[in-house]
């Protein structure tokens, strides 16, 4: 058994720990201590299961993509639904587990940073439905480029405030989400969306996200009679991918593979990809890859999709890379983008292009298998952590579409 | 606490009947030709004092406990093209000028640069110590080693949500001094005087009689400055001094920044500026 539990300063061997300001600390350690309660609070998970099923609709289904695995070599491709979600994501599961955390600690307002708007948008749901304040940070630029997620935010109640500092994107909605928990941390729970930040963060939000790989693990029992043989995810802090790891790191049968986004292609400097292109150093709190310069100035990472636009990734997710206990790959926009046309026509599924990278990975990583030994049939779980209705503008753009139609009937010549 | 390099202005300033007066200036604003420059005004001369120690901020690209005013002009600083090599020539400026000076960074900054291999030229440049924002002492392992190997302070930040705990292996942890952050919130000029600084003064001083304390965030003129005076050994001062280096966005600031110096200055000197305290402050930093 490979003890994935951080230690008790939340260090994975050298990846991790606590990078922050003590101002922070009084609260990092408050969140810790009433989260190691729940942990082992049975009317804890007894709460959340009920949310997780009569609320936010799980479990959430396995669905074999029969047409869609003919395009991964030999492979049996099956879609782990995080999609089917209620507001669309897995990021709901975290949501949920948080929100009752701060509940639970007596704190009336959540704060949220997000990239893609799905992790806002899920924080501003579990508001609404707790009755708390909401305040959501996003970088101008993904405020452009994710309009409608913004205004179903707003519909929900909450405030979303565009972060125009630095690059403007999911890191720097991070900084001002910091600054304003320092501020107002007596009231504030920050609801971090991903598996990254200070410890306890990356293990808190860890086994939230641990009920999908909880699923797919009896789900492929049940349906397949095995364990899947491998088990493919995209990472961008790293939320959904650990989810989809968690049950699977002590078992070597099950091959884990983390897709990162590539960008315009890792070997230029457009790029997301901070295992396999960046370097060891701390951001927000973890020390873990980093995309950075000779200085330690971070670097702004690229990629078409928002919600894997982020220059770190969870420690975690470093310490299973280094430890070769997962394999981590980049996508690049172009070959995320095909899979997306993929896997929405020849399934009618239309993933979050996060999943699409997911996809395009199994594309891939089935084909060199077949290469390997042509005569296995692996059978391979893909996460879609999300729906792909938030990214309709930019595959819009990207494959040219207007939405005119095609045709007109019906009037006058 | 053990007493350091740095300590030594505060008891300085002590022996002379007063309180130190700490200004921070990042290095690389407007530029780094003209921010040696700003160094050297704020280190003062006969007729100005200036201020007693140096905090020469470096910018980074996610400084997420810096309100706007040191957040534009570390981003500004950045496009300039400073590097981090950039801070030990402030670092010397500071020196040649007479005054002790310490650096302030974020710790990846450090990281990247070694640990040791920035102890180093740090203490060659003549530094002091460093003011570490994001490290906590818990993961200081590699620099309690390089700060001991080089003689370099070890500047740490308490704040007022510290536990009694927190704030006794902290303050231990500090050689020189201790940076009690007056206020929940990010650096930035405020209005009043900090509220919960007294507070976590005295219990600080209740719990290491022995500690230096100096304040910081918050505090943006003389009369501000003398009522943190009254409790604490020094008074930090930031935002306050950058800001009309901003207002002009060059050196044509400078007037309005040696107005603002000498208010803070007779602020932690109770009032009036005196003219012969420089010459008081004899040490080796």
């Amino acid at each position: 058994m490979v003890i994935t539990t951080p230690d008790s300063q939340g260090h994975f061997d050298a990846f991790g720990g606590r990078y922050v300001p003590e101002a922070l600390m009084a609260a990092l350690l408050q969140l810790e201590e009433v989260f190691e309660q729940a942990l082992t609070d049975e009317n804890f998970w007894t709460e959340l299961t009920q949310l997780l099923c009569d609320y936010a609709g799980r479990p959430t289904p396995l669905t074999a993509a029969a047409k869609f695995s003919k395009l991964c070599g030999n492979a049996r491709v099956v879609l782990k639904r995080e999609d089917l979600n209620h507001t669309g994501s897995h990021k709901i599961n975290n949501v949920l587990g948080q929100a009752l955390l701060a509940k639970r600690m007596g704190k009336s307002r959540l704060i949220a940073e997000t990239g893609a708007g799905q992790h806002g948008v899920a924080t501003a749901t579990a508001a609404a439905l707790f009755g708390m304040e909401c305040c959501v940070y996003m970088g101008k630029v993904d405020t452009e480029r994710q309009r409608l997620n913004v205004a179903r935010m707003q519909l929900l109640g909450a405030e979303v405030v565009g972060v125009e500092s630095g690059s403007a994107t999911l890191k720097d909605a991070m900084n001002q989400a910091m600054r304003d928990w320092v501020a107002s941390v007596d009231t504030t729970h920050y609801l971090i969306g991903t598996v990254a930040g200070p410890h306890p963060y990356p293990k808190l939000v860890r086994e939230f996200q641990r009920v999908i790989s909880a699923e797919i693990s009896q789900a492929c029992l049940a349906e397949y009679g095995q364990l899947p043989d491998a088990v493919i995810a995209c990472v961008g802090g790293g939320s959904n991918a650990m989810g989809s790891f968690a049950e699977f790191i002590s078992n070597p049968k099950v091959a884990l593979y983390g897709i990162e986004a590539g960008g315009a292609g890792i070997e230029t400097d457009r790029h997301a990809a901070s295992i396999c292109g960046g370097s060891v150093g701390v951001l927000h709190g973890t020390k873990t890859f980093i995309l950075q310069d000779e200085d330690g100035q971070t670097q702004e990472s690229h990629s078409i999709s928002a919600g894997l636009d982020y220059p770190g990734v969870g420690p975690e997710h470093a310490w299973l890379a280094t430890n070769g206990l997962a394999t981590y790959e980049p996508v690049t926009d172009e070959a995320a983008m095909e899979a997306f046309k993929a896997l929405t026509q020849t399934e009618g599924i239309m993933p979050a292009i996060e999943s699409a990278h997911a996809l395009a990975g199994a594309m891939r990583i089935g084909q060199r298998l077949a290469v390997g030994d042509p005569n296995a049939q692996p059978l391979i779980v893909v996460t879609v952590s999300g729906r792909g209705d938030k990214d309709v503008d930019t595959a819009c753009k990207y494959f040219g579409l207007s939405g005119v139609p095609d045709s007109f009937t019906g009037g006058l010549i | 606490m053990r007493l350091g390099l740095s300590s030594q202005v505060f008891l300085a300033a002590a022996a002379a009947g007063r309180k130190a007066l700490v200004g921070y200036y990042p290095v690389g604003y407007p530029n780094v030709e003209a921010s040696l420059q700003v160094l050297k005004t704020l280190c003062g001369t006969d007729e100005h004092p200036g201020v007693d120690l140096v905090e020469v901020g470096m910018p980074y690209s996610d400084p997420m406990m810096d309100g706007s005013v040191i957040q534009s002009a570390g981003s500004a600083a950045l496009r300039a093209g400073v590097r981090t090599r950039d801070v030990f020539a402030a670092v010397q400026q500071v020196r040649e000028a007479g005054k002790c000076a310490v650096v302030m960074t974020y710790w990846n900054l450090v990281e990247r640069y070694g640990v040791r291999a920035f102890a180093r030229d740090l203490a060659n440049a003549g530094g002091a110590g460093v003011i570490t924002v994001d490290l906590i002492p818990e993961e200081a392992s590699q620099w309690f080693a390089a700060a001991d190997e080089f003689g370099l302070d070890r500047i740490f930040l308490v704040s007022p949500s510290s536990s009694d705990e927190r704030l006794v292996t902290t303050v231990q942890a500090c050689r020189g001094w201790v940076y009690a952050t007056a206020v929940m919130g990010v650096t930035g000029m405020r209005n009043t005087a900090p509220t919960l600084a007294p507070q976590l003064v005295s219990r600080i001083r209740e719990l290491v009689p022995e500690a230096l304390i100096g304040v910081g965030l918050g505090v943006s003129n003389g009369e501000q400055a003398a009522a943190v005076a009254e409790y604490s050994d020094a008074v930090i001062v930031g935002s306050a001094l950058l800001k009309p280096m901003i207002a002009a966005g060059s050196l044509a600031g400078l007037p309005d920044l040696q107005k603002v110096l000498d208010e803070l200055v007779a602020g932690v000197r109770g009032g009036t500026a005196t003219q012969n305290s420089i010459s008081m402050i004899e040490r080796e930093c």
